[in-house]
């Protein structure tokens, strides 16, 4: 008898996943309609009326640029470094074996295996140890070095699948290092390295945690965000914001899985 | 032969002439020496990683043998174990406990939640539903940890949306009887321990769905096929079949919802009672405490504990599954 591979789902099955997808995709969309409400002192549901005055407001407020403009400079210049210090370090780990590379592997991942409140600690204690005061580069530091996990996965899964032959080719048609890294090497982590660049920048527009402690007075959106929770001053312009967070965050992670999706048709993948 | 002779010529020769002087030597010496090109690979990562963050870890283990001068408030740089000692004082131990119970629920709630997404997505899910499944799970991943807990705010609140649909359900009595009961209960679902326990739930699961998923991918379906064929009933093949399979796989996202329910401060500051977890404890402790040596001490116990679950769960393959 032959496999019914086409069988579908038993119906508890079904209805399982569905409500588990629903789960984690219907509190994102009341984000939405409460940016949209005309509520200003309660959650109350359902909202009486509908208005968009409240993006005007938002778009007013000084406070709210400053936030947007410390986290798109930090997310930027985390990212960067992340990118350089990731690629490297996905590079080396990829194409040789060398003594203590596993360890090399989890001295990346622990910034974000372990929970972001030690990292943000041990950061801040080692700042007051160096009598380093607090300023953009304290906060630099601390999300570019947990950013570096995202470029290095995305970079060493793309290196995996780049076949080390064809850099052995260029070499042998006479290009040097620097040749062979800017015009075959480049162009086949490109994408990869785009994809990575993009989470690291969401991960970093997002992070609160770590930057509670590494911020002085400076606020980053999220910083401002918990600000406004503990202490509402205007609610719904929290509203307003959070749905503005979600969609910045939410079209890189689009954007990069659409980079990342067709990856196993890279050139040489075949070997 | 030149190439350009028997190809049409590309928009940018894929191989430039060797520019030789400095970079030419520079590739050269690269090329002889392999070794030395690891070297400088290395090095800015290593040095970034090693000063930055492991340089701080220690920092602040340092701090955790150091003790606060109990009337000046002052931090006496003399090795102790004092500050350990405090943390076992039965306030503390009962944060610990709290923290460490919270943690095993989320888990656990967690792989029940995940299983059928993970499930449906691995073995029934194919082309653009799969695909559907993968960002389905990858959104909530990625969106901002706070909007999610700002969202569970809404829902929560006294006059929220859950309230309103238990009111049209006729179901508020429900709700009442369980925000009666001690400990789980409180004044609404956003001040008790029962609407924490949600959102840790809801933001750490996506967490548990992917390793879930990538585990269950690996089973083969004839297998489960060949199991109701011998006659057990679909409750017998997921417990001798399909779950232990998929334990690595819940191991793995067990690592992530433990490790970051451990050390999260900001979901049971926002939604949760007075009754403080770890991370809270870190939290005042090192700022408005200002006892820096005891908020370092506290920040062992999470490590401890995973390094403790890391070795166990290496132990049982849950790292081939991530």
């Amino acid at each position: 008898m032959r496999s019914d591979r086409g069988q579908s789902a038993p119906l508890g099955l079904k209805v399982a996943a569905a409500c588990g997808l629903l789960f984690l995709h219907l509190p994102i969309l009341l984000i939405f309609v409460y940016a949209f409400t005309t509520e200003e002192k309660s959650f109350v549901w359902p909202p009486p009326g509908l208005t968009t005055q409240w993006f005007a407001v938002t778009w007013n407020r000084p406070d709210v640029w400053e936030a947007l403009s410390l986290s798109v400079r930090v997310a930027a210049i985390s990212t960067a470094i992340a990118l350089v210090l990731g690629t490297l370090c996905a590079a080396a780990v990829s194409r040789t074996r060398f003594f203590g590379r596993e360890t090399i592997s989890l001295l990346v991942i622990l910034p974000i295996a372990l929970p972001g409140i030690i990292t943000g600690i041990a950061l801040r204690s080692a700042f007051a140890l160096a009598d380093i005061p607090f300023s953009f580069w304290t906060i630099v530091l601390g999300h570019a070095t947990f950013c570096v996990v995202v470029v290095y996965n995305n970079a060493v899964a793309r290196f995996r699948r780049t076949s080390g032959s064809m850099i052995e080719a260029s070499m042998d048609l006479g290009a040097d290092g620097f040749q062979t890294f800017r015009h075959v090497v480049l162009p086949n982590i490109a994408t990869a390295l785009l994809a990575g660049g993009m989470l690291a920048f969401a991960l970093s527009f997002d992070e609160v945690i770590v930057t509670t402690f590494t911020a002085g007075q400076q606020q980053t959106v999220p910083i401002w965000m918990l600000e406004e929770l503990i202490r509402p001053r205007q609610r719904p312009v929290t509203n307003v914001v959070a749905m503005v967070v979600v969609l910045v965050t939410l079209l890189p992670i689009l954007f990069a899985y659409y980079l990342t999706r067709d990856g196993d048709q890279i050139a040489g993948s075949g070997k | 032969m030149s190439v350009d002779a028997t190809m049409p010529r590309a928009t940018a020769p894929a191989i430039l002439p060797g520019s030789g002087g400095m970079r030419g030597a520079l590739s050269d010496l690269f090329w002889r020496r392999p070794k030395l090109l690891l070297l400088m690979m290395l090095l800015p990562p290593v040095l970034w990683l090693g000063i930055v963050y492991i340089g701080s870890l220690f920092a602040l283990l340092a701090q955790s043998f150091f003790s606060i001068d109990e009337f000046s408030g002052l931090i006496n740089r003399q090795f102790t174990l004092k500050t350990y000692g405090d943390l076992f004082q039965a306030a503390n131990l009962d944060i610990i406990l709290r923290t460490v119970t919270m943690a095993a629920l989320v888990t656990l709630a967690s792989a029940v939640v995940a299983f059928p997404i993970a499930y449906y997505a691995a073995r029934y899910a194919r082309g653009r539903w799969k695909a559907l499944f993968y960002l389905g799970v990858m959104l909530p991943l990625w969106s901002s940890y706070l909007v999610k807990i700002y969202a569970w705010k809404l829902i929560l609140a006294k006059e929220g949306i859950l309230t309103w649909l238990l009111a049209k359900l006729h179901l508020l009595w429900l709700l009442d009887g369980w925000l009666s009961l001690p400990v789980v209960g409180g004044n609404s679902l956003s001040v008790s321990f029962t609407g924490t326990f949600i959102v840790f739930v809801y933001v750490w699961l996506p967490f548990m769905i992917l390793p879930v998923q990538a585990a269950l991918e690996r089973v083969p379906g004839n297998l489960v096929e060949a199991s109701s064929d011998l006659g057990a009933s679909p409750g017998q093949t997921f417990r001798n079949v399909l779950f232990p399979l998929a334990l690595p796989g819940i191991v793995a996202g067990s690592i992530f919802t433990f490790s970051l329910t451990l050390g999260d401060y900001i979901i049971p500051q926002i939604i949760g009672t007075s009754r403080l977890f770890i991370g809270q404890a870190v939290y005042s402790q090192q700022g408005t405490a200002g006892n820096i040596p005891l908020a370092a001490a506290f920040t062992v116990v999470p490590i401890v504990i995973m390094g403790f679950y890391l070795w166990g769960a290496k132990r049982m393959g849950a790292f081939d599954a991530l």
